[in-house]
C-alpha cells in the first residue's frame, strides 16, 4: 500500500507560556491521524481543541513536542514543501495585487515571471476573478479575497492541501459556492485534503472521512466516520438526502457531548 | 460671493494662500515702525528690531536669490548635508532595523544601548562631531545620520515585529525562502511604517543647518549665524524661510514617493459622488 500523504503518529503539542514558564497548556495528545493520497478528510471537534494545532504540525509551521509527522513516508522537516495551506485569517500580502499574489508561490520558485503570470491569471480564471487581476486585497470583498487566496494556493498544485476553516467568515451563499468550487476542483485533480471546520454540514458534505475531535486540553480524536454518500455532490442538495441525516445525527450524537464539556471549560475560565 | 469662495476641496488651495498672506499681513502691520502706536515697546523701532519685517526679509531673499545671487553655494552645501545624512542614516537604519528584528538575541543584547543611545540629546554631539570631523560638512553630516538613523530603525524595527503573522506563515508555504521573506514581506510592510515617520520628522533633516549654526564656514546655518553676530533680525528671518521653504519641498516629495510606493493602502472614501 501506498503511503499516506500525511501521517500523524502519537503527535502532542504543549504550549508553554513566554510570560509564566511554570504554565503549560496541552492542546492535544496522542493524535493519530492518516490522510490518504487523494483522500478529502474533515476534522471537526468543539472551539479550543486544538483543530488549528494540528493543521499547524502537518504544514511543518509548528514542531509537536512528541510524535511523528511523515508526509509520502517521509519524515517531516521543516516547511511541508508538498502543501498548500489555506488560513482562516487574511494572508494575501496588501502590497500585492490579485494577480501579484498568485504569482508569488511561483516566483518564490524561480519559475520565469512571464510563465508565472500566464499560470496566475488562468488560476484567477478558473475561480472567477479574471478581471480583478489589478485589485489591491482591500479592495476586494471577503469572499473575492477568499476565493484569491485558493488561487494563490492550489497555482503550484500541491499534493496535499490544508485547510484551517477556510469559509468561515463568508456568507452562506458564498461559502456553498465556493465549497462546491473546492469540490469540483478536489475531484478534478484528487489531492489529499485535511480540512478543517467546526461546521459539521459542511465537513459531512465535503469529505470521505470524519474525524471527531475530543474537547480539549489535550484533545485527541475520538470517532471517525466514514461519509459514504455519492459523489459528485452538491453541497446544498446533499443536505437533504436521508443518508446526509443519518450522519449527521450519528456524528451528533458524539460531538454533542465534547461541544458541551468545550463550553463549560470556557465558562470556568471565564 | 461666499458661495464662490466658501472653503472646500476646489478653493483649498486658495484658502491656504489667503491665511499666509494674512499672517505676512498681520506681521507687518505689527512691526512696520510709525504704522501703529507702540503699545509694548518705547519707541516704535523696537518691534522691528525684534521681530524683523516682512518687506526687509522678502528683499533679503530677493538679494539673495536674484540681485547677488550668492545664496546658491549655501544653500548647495546645506542641501548635500541634509540629503547625505538622510540618506545614510535611513540605510543604516534599515539595516539595522531587519537585522535586530529578525534575531531577537542580538536585539535583548543591544535592546539598553539603543535605548540610551536614542534618548541621548543628540545635538549635544554636535562639539565632539565638529573634533571628530572638522568644521566642514562632515561633522554636519555625522549629525544628520545619528537622527535620521534612529528615525527609520525604530520604524522598520516596528514593521518587522508587526508583520501579520498569517501572511507570513503563507509566504513560507508558499516556499519563500529567508531571503524572499525579506525582500517579499518584511521590507514591504516596514516600508509603510518608515514613510508614516518620515512626514513627521522633515524637518530634523535639516538638522545639518544647526551643525552649521555651531560652527562653520558656509551653509544657510552659518548664514543665521552671521546675522545674528550683528543683531540682523530680518536675515535671521529670511534664512528661517527659505529652510523652512525647503523642508516643506523635501515633505512634497516624501509624499509622492509614497504616493507611488503606498498605492496598496487602503483609503477612506473612495467613492464618487454622482
Amino acid at each position: 500500500m501506498a503511503a499516506p500523504a500525511i501521517d500523524l503518529q502519537g503527535v502532542a503539542c504543549t504550549f508553554v507560556s513566554k510570560d509564566h514558564p511554570g504554565q503549560r497548556y496541552t492542546a492535544v495528545q496522542g493524535v493519530d491521524l492518516s490522510v490518504g493520497a487523494g483522500e478529502f478528510v474533515s476534522v471537526v471537534g468543539p472551539t479550543g481543541c486544538g483543530k488549528s494545532t494540528l493543521l499547524n504540525v502537518a504544514a511543518g509551521l509548528l514542531a509537536p513536542s512528541a510524535g511523528s509527522v511523515q508526509v509520502f513516508g517521509e519524515p517531516l522537516t521543516g516547511t511541508n514543501r508538498r502543501a498548500g495551506y489555506m488560513f482562516q485569517a487574511e494572508s494575501l500580502m496588501p502590497w500585492r495585487t490579485a494577480l501579484q499574489n498568485v504569482m508569488a508561490g511561483l516566483q518564490f520558485q524561480g519559475v520565469a515571471q512571464a510563465e508565472a503570470r500566464t499560470r496566475a491569471q488562468e488560476w484567477l480564471a478558473r475561480v472567477g476573478l479574471a478581471d480583478f487581476g489589478d485589485r489591491y486585497p482591500h479592495q476586494m470583498s471577503g469572499g473575492m479575497r477568499k476565493r484569491a487566496s485558493l488561487a494563490q494556493t492550489l497555482v503550484l498544485d500541491p499534493d496535499i492541501i490544508l485547510m484551517d476553516e477556510p469559509f468561515s467568515a463568508l456568507d452562506i451563499q458564498t461559502r456553498q459556492l465556493m465549497e462546491n468550487e473546492v469540490l469540483s476542483l478536489w475531484q478534478a485533480k484528487k489531492k489529499a485534503v485535511l480540512f478543517i471546520t467546526h461546521d459539521l454540514d459542511e465537513a459531512i458534505a465535503m469529505s470521505d472521512r470524519v474525524v471527531v475531535m475530543s474537547a480539549g486540553p489535550a484533545s485527541h480524536p475520538m470517532g471517525e466516520f466514514a461519509i459514504d454518500l455519492p459523489r459528485p455532490r452538491d453541497v446544498a442538495e446533499v443536505k437533504t438526502q436521508p443518508r446526509f441525516l443519518e450522519l449527521h445525527a450519528a456524528i451528533w450524537g458524539e460531538l454533542r457531548e465534547e461541544v458541551l464539556k468545550g463550553y463549560a471549560q470556557q465558562l470556568k475560565k471565564a | 460671493m461666499w458661495n464662490l469662495i466658501k472653503p472646500r476641496p476646489a478653493t483649498l488651495r486658495l484658502w491656504q494662500l489667503g491665511l499666509l498672506v494674512l499672517l505676512f499681513l498681520f506681521w507687518h502691520v505689527m512691526t512696520r515702525p510709525g504704522l501703529i502706536p507702540p503699545f509694548m515697546f518705547d519707541n516704535d523701532k523696537q518691534a522691528a528690531f525684534f521681530f524683523g519685517e516682512p518687506i526687509k526679509i522678502f528683499g533679503v531673499i530677493r538679494d539673495w536669490f536674484f540681485i547677488n545671487a550668492d545664496i546658491y553655494q549655501h544653500l548647495w552645501v546645506t542641501l548635500a548635508e541634509t540629503v547625505m545624512a538622510f540618506a545614510i542614516g535611513a540605510a543604516g537604519g534599515l539595516a539595522g532595523g531587519l537585522w535586530l528584528a529578525l534575531s531577537p538575541m542580538a536585539s535583548a543584547i543591544l535592546d539598553p544601548y539603543i535605548k540610551a543611545m536614542n534618548a541621548m540629546p543628540r545635538i549635544i554631539l554636535a562639539p565632539i562631531f565638529a573634533v571628530w570631523f572638522g568644521l566642514g560638512m562632515g561633522s554636519k553630516v555625522a549629525l544628520g545620520v545619528t537622527l535620521g538613523f534612529f528615525i527609520v530603525f525604530f520604524n522598520v524595527y516596528q514593521g518587522v515585529k508587526e508583520v501579520s503573522p498569517v501572511v507570513l506563515s503563507s509566504a513560507r508555504m508558499l516556499g519563500a525562502s529567508a531571503r524572499q521573506l525579506l525582500r517579499h514581506v518584511y521590507l514591504p510592510s516596514a516600508t509603510s511604517w518608515v514613510f508614516s515617520s518620515l512626514h513627521t520628522s522633515v524637518g530634523l533633516a535639516f538638522v545639518g543647518a544647526v551643525g552649521e549654526y555651531l560652527g562653520s564656514s558656509q551653509g544657510v546655518g552659518y548664514l543665521i549665524l552671521q546675522a545674528e553676530g550683528s543683531f540682523d533680525i530680518n536675515t535671521v528671518m529670511a534664512g528661517i524661510l527659505v529652510l523652512t521653504a525647503f523642508a516643506l519641498v523635501l515633505d512634497e516629495m516624501v509624499g509622492a514617493i509614497e504616493k507611488r510606493l503606498m498605492v496598496w493602502q487602503p483609503k477612506v472614501g473612495e467613492t464618487e459622488k454622482l
